[in-house]
């Protein structure tokens, strides 16, 4: 596999939007030989052509042609903005996750990556997807700046400390493909890699039953809501409980004390757990005590699928004939929660 | 056109006039001068001197980069010489080189005045220079730092453990020398314009350093209070970009790039001027579209504050804030277009020489053009998700970076080499130096677009070996590009102690610089001159003596 995805000068691409991004180096290239080929050719032609004859001539003075400058401003003008107008559109396709994904979460780590699947399985280095399947990535780290960055997919998003980030792709073909971290973070900066495999759906299913081993997500975040860190003494107590209902409140808007509205997505529920006293709802006291420092990423990240599922969400399912229906994915921003 | 004769100064006396050099020999008469030409020659080797060092440290990068393991360097030494390689080339070298070189020596000859505005302010700019300069050495000698010259929080803030303090402070004190000499210029031009030097008289390089000038002490400012700012996180944990702490590493990004993409500018724009200077005077022929390249360099100063947001396509920055970067960077391309097309037409119908500076000219031509449109790629922000923290950017920068403003310097030395020095170097070798400078650049940075579209992420100590043979070329390069590097460094040196006496006017051209003796009198010029011509003009207004200068070249061909 290795082979072929690496073909001399060109990578191979495997991912829905390769393509496009590859179309589009096309097209740039094409403008820029274009441009280089009439720049380059007229500087040789003047070069020779109109070389010194004679010591100290007084060639004949030209002082411009306001025609030509506007024909030469013009013209760049409106190729360049046909290259954003491309570029934006392969970015939106790139950067704007899709409906109905196949979440799985990322942490990096000074020098590892590690996955964890909405099945359970947790990986190291190493990424298992199906093909034909919209894979949504939520990242966080646990330390400094990453950066998730597969090549062949054409896709990559800093992984950034303090908050989600959130890549998708849908592999187009099996395969082993580099995965690299494109974000220095230090000492074993390179080192920080390995690969992703993507499966045929059934090679996949087998994958995911060679390798139950773990809880899921959500019963990780059960086990720590209701046992370990005892939100459930105030936030699972029906009606009359202290904290604030968390049954069907993921995607939804809440009001806030101060009158303002947040939607609560991934990132308020990691905030509300870090910083309580940030935005609290109205109607409650600002009395729940902050977990910063006692709940690590991996911890918050089962917390945050655990409070999805109160919801019905369940967008961490790996069953691949259940796709989920998450309703805050759908946001046009790479930032989870950007529009906090 | 009497003026003009009376300025005429030189040799024709047949004795040895007292020149800015030969004006006290003391090593006080030096470090305590307030002569902008010395100045300039202190910052002339000051630069050098880092140069070198940078140089050093990007062949230790290329030999390591020749097998695939990180054999040569362990990562955490590597990860200290591509550091060190940036913050000197880009703060050391870089930023100062052309303004404080050339700029000092030459703004205040080619407006006709006797120095700058504040010939001790300039003093001082050096001295900062020095200091700042002097405790990034140190910091390198006491272990070096490891961030990335971009210090990226939260690794420098909180992680990282070398010395980022000292060479924060270095960076931080040498930001005052770029806002000094920034300043000077601006006023200078403003204000000490010989009579007749009107705006639209100046060369373009003084428009250059103008327009460089307001970016410098615009954005300068903001650099320096990042800095402080990481200062004082790392110092006393206060929380500004570290999240742990309550801060935002986003915001590190935003404040860096606000200076630091103006600061590329900064580099550029100075050799775009000097590059002006070379393909006009070099075809004999008044610039095409005067007014298009001064404005042009006046509004990417201004778009240039506009567009730093595109160093963080990928940074978590939301979907419509990479598209606004995206449209403004595109609008930035196309006064960098203007100036390209301009200087081409201006080689229409001239009298081109192939001397050293002109074959400069021409290279820097061809690089700026490759780091231009490879630009537009990075611009293109679909594209740069892909290609963003790879060699593609790697070798887009270095087409700028050295392609633009190495070459533009190197043209420029050697224009100007006989004005500053009085002494003609050999034009063989230096012929020689532009062509392998040139071969040996192409070689070395053309292979990593390949390699950054086939995904090799920068900054990596070791990779995979797929990306073996292409950094072998580049490595293979990368030698030719430092004998190319080296050699004007000799046969420069060479040129002060067996060079041919250079005359007033070696390629008899219209600027005011040419009008005064090689090299000129402590205030530059015999008596104040009048302005009559307007730049770049060859022909009889100019004042120039054709048939006399084609005699004597004929005689003693100096020229």
């Amino acid at each position: 596999m290795q082979d072929t995805s690496w073909v001399p000068l060109f990578p191979e691409g495997a991912s829905s939007f390769a393509w496009e991004v590859d179309a589009l180096y096309f097209y740039l290239i094409a403008v820029s030989a274009f441009f280089a080929i009439i720049v380059v050719a007229a500087v040789f032609y003047f070069f020779i052509k109109y070389r010194e004859r004679e010591k100290f001539a007084t060639p004949p003075e030209i002082h411009g042609s306001i025609p030509l400058e506007l024909f030469w401003s013009f013209v760049p003008f409106v190729i360049s903005m046909t290259i954003f107008l491309g570029g934006a559109i392969v970015y939106y396709n790139q950067y704007k996750i899709p409906e109905d994904t196949m979440e799985i979460f990322v942490v990096g780590k000074q020098w590892m990556w590690k996955v964890q699947h909405g099945t359970g399985q947790r990986e190291i280095n190493e990424l298992h997807v199906p093909v034909g399947r919209k894979v949504k990535l939520t990242m966080t780290t646990e330390d400094v700046l990453h950066d998730f960055y597969i090549p062949a997919f054409r896709t990559k998003a800093d992984v950034v400390p303090g908050r989600y980030t959130s890549l998708w792709f849908e592999a187009t073909k099996p395969g082993k493909y580099r995965l690299f971290c494109a974000e220095y973070c230090g000492l074993n900066h390179s080192g920080m890699g390995g690969w992703v495999y993507v499966m045929e759906q059934r090679d996949f299913d087998n994958w995911l039953a060679g390798n139950l081993s773990n809880q899921t997500p959500v019963q990780q975040g059960q086990d720590l809501f209701t046992n370990k860190l005892g939100c459930a003494s105030c936030h699972a107590g029906g009606q009359n409980q202290r904290g604030a209902i968390l049954e069907g409140i993921f995607g939804k808007e809440v009001k806030l004390v101060g009158g303002q509205t947040v939607i609560a997505d991934e990132e308020y529920i990691r905030n509300s757990i870090l910083n309580p006293a940030g935005q609290v709802v109205e109607g409650y006291q600002p009395i729940m005590p902050t977990f910063k420092g006692q709940v690590t990423e991996e911890q918050l990240v089962a917390l945050v699928a655990y409070i999805k599922s109160l919801s019905g969400q369940s967008g961490t399912t790996a069953a691949p004939m259940t796709p989920a229906t998450d309703g805050t994915t759908a946001a046009p921003a790479n930032t989870a929660g950007a529009g906090k | 056109m009497e003026n003009v004769d009376s300025i005429n100064t030189g040799e024709e006396k047949g004795e040895e006039k007292v020149n800015y050099l030969t004006n006290g020999f003391s090593v006080k008469s030096w470090l305590l001068t307030k002569d902008h030409k010395r100045i300039a020659i202190m910052y002339l080797i000051s630069v050098s001197v880092f140069f070198v060092l940078g140089g050093i440290y990007a062949g230790l990068i290329r030999l390591e980069l020749l097998t695939p393991a990180s054999d040569l360097l362990e990562s955490g030494s590597y990860n200290k010489v591509f550091t060190q390689h940036g913050v000197i080339m880009v703060f050391f070298y870089l930023i100062p080189a052309i303004p404080a070189v050339l700029g000092n020596f030459l703004l205040p000859i080619m407006i006709g005045a006797k120095d700058l505005a504040f010939p001790r302010i300039n003093l001082l700019s050096l001295y900062i220079y020095w200091v700042g300069g002097s405790l990034t050495l140190f910091a390198l000698m006491q272990g070096g730092v490891d961030t990335g010259w971009t210090f990226y929080t939260p690794y420098s803030t909180t992680f990282s453990n070398s010395f980022v303090m000292l060479v924060g402070l270095g960076v931080f004190i040498n930001g005052f020398s770029s806002i000094l000499t920034g300043l000077n210029f601006i006023v200078t031009t403003h204000t000490m314009r010989a009579p007749g030097m009107t705006w639209f008289r100046l060369p373009l390089f003084v428009w250059a350093q103008y327009a460089t000038s307001l970016v410098m002490i615009l954005g300068t400012p903001v650099v320096a209070i990042t800095i402080l700012l990481l200062a004082v996180e790392r110092l006393t944990q206060t929380g500004i970009f570290d999240p742990a702490l309550g801060g935002d590493p986003i915001l590190f990004q935003h404040l860096f790039w606000f200076y630091s993409h103006p600061a590329v500018y900064i580099m550029i724009l100075p050799s775009m001027g000097v590059i002006s200077e070379l393909i006009s005077n070099f075809s004999r022929k008044k610039i095409f579209g005067y007014e298009f390249i001064a404005f042009s360099s006046i509004a990417i100063a201004v778009f240039g504050f506009l567009v730093w947001g595109h160093h963080m396509f990928v940074s978590g920055q939301s979907i419509y804030a990479g598209l606004v970067f995206s449209f403004l960077t595109m609008v930035v391309a196309v006064p960098s277009a203007i100036k390209v097309f301009n200087w081409t037409a201006t080689m229409y119908k001239g009298s081109i020489s192939y001397d050293t500076p002109m074959l400069y000219a021409i290279g820097f031509l061809g690089l700026f053009l490759i780091g231009g449109l490879t630009g537009l790629f990075l611009g293109s922000v679909g594209l740069t998700v892909h290609v963003t923290d790879t060699y593609f950017v790697v070798a887009h920068f270095h087409y700028v970076m050295v392609g633009g403003t190495v070459l533009g310097y190197l043209g420029g030395i050697h224009y100007w080499w006989p004005k500053m020095t009085g002494k003609m170097y050999s034009e063989f070798w230096g012929r020689i130096s532009a062509m392998l400078v040139f071969i040996g650049f192409n070689l070395t940075f053309f292979p990593q677009f390949i390699l950054g579209y086939q995904g090799m992420p920068r900054r990596y100590a070791a990779y995979p070996e797929e990306f073996q043979v292409l950094n072998i070329f580049s490595t293979a390069g990368a030698s030719v590009l430092g004998i190319g590097m080296i050699l004007p460094v000799i046969y420069l040196v060479g040129s002060l102690i067996n060079g041919k006496s250079a005359g007033p006017n070696p390629w008899l051209l219209p600027g005011l610089e040419w009008r005064t003796s090689s090299p000129p009198p402590t205030f530059n010029f015999e008596k104040t001159p009048v302005v009559t011509w307007e730049a770049y003009s060859f022909g009889e207004d100019s004042g120039l003596d054709i048939e006399e200068a084609r005699r004597e070249s004929t005689v003693s061909p100096t020229a």
